[in-house]
């Protein structure tokens, strides 16, 4: 088993990028690896309950991370210091999260075998 | 080393696409091993062979074509990204009775897992174009 970590740092609409990394971290836990999902930057945008992209044309895909528990990837992040730019906090989001900061995410890509950013 | 390389970025507007290909060259040159490359999103346009390129500039379908038929690399597109682009092989159009398959020799189309596998099975993973 290796350790691997997903960086999400696009908002969840506008360009795929939200849904490649959901992918990647979807087949990772189909194939039983120890996931970190890490979103930052615009990425907190992503967990923010109440989406309704219906009226862009564009499919729900964030639906989709009430289903990581189920896929069993348990190591979910927010970097704090990205919700706090946007003024969000944990009572905004869809799904629950670790808080970290700058330092700990530095120590999570540093014990992992794999980083992707997307 | 074992060494596997995933592209996401757009061939025709992203350098990335060549930064890959240089670094797998220099890779290779330098006595690491590739065991997978993956094409991702965007990166997928690689494995058109209906590009073209204008006559004073790279064509770099051709040349990552070439590259990994020359050293006869596992060089993987993704299925999901493929297919919404236009990228099918035979099977794929086929499947969804399109009029052609464009696919390039060198390339398979397959899914995540073989990104997942190539994971598993390096020793480093090398990201081109996010």
């Amino acid at each position: 088993m290796k350790t691997l970590t997903f960086l999400s740092r696009h908002a969840p609409f506008g360009t795929s990028n939200a849904k490649a990394c959901l992918d990647m971290v979807l087949a990772s836990a189909v194939f039983e690896q120890q996931v970190n999902y890490i979103f930052m930057d615009e990425g907190v945008w992503q967990l923010v309950r109440g989406h309704e992209p219906a009226g862009i044309h564009a499919k729900n895909t964030m639906a989709a991370l009430q289903a990581l528990e189920l896929y069993g990837v348990e190591n979910i992040f927010a970097l704090e210091e990205s919700l706090t730019e946007r003024n969000l906090s944990l009572a905004h989001l869809q799904i629950p999260v670790r808080l970290c900061t700058r330092a700990e995410m530095s120590s999570l890509i540093q014990t992992s075998d794999v980083v992707t950013a997307l | 080393m074992i060494i596997s390389v995933m592209v996401t970025g757009s061939p025709v507007s992203q350098q990335s696409a060549q930064t890959a290909l240089s670094f797998c060259q220099a890779a290779l040159t330098a006595g690491h091993q590739i065991y997978r490359v993956f094409f991702y999103e965007d990166a997928v346009q690689l494995g058109s062979a209906l590009n073209v390129a204008p006559q004073d500039e790279r064509n770099l379908n051709a040349a990552w074509s070439e590259f990994v038929k020359q050293y006869e690399l596992d060089a993987v597109i993704c299925v999901a990204s493929a297919l919404k682009r236009g990228i099918l092989d035979d099977g794929e159009a086929s499947r969804y009775q399109k009029p052609a398959a464009n696919l390039a020799e060198g390339f398979d189309i397959s899914g995540l897992g073989q990104w997942v596998d190539a994971c598993l099975n390096s020793d480093r993973v090398v990201s081109f174009g996010a």
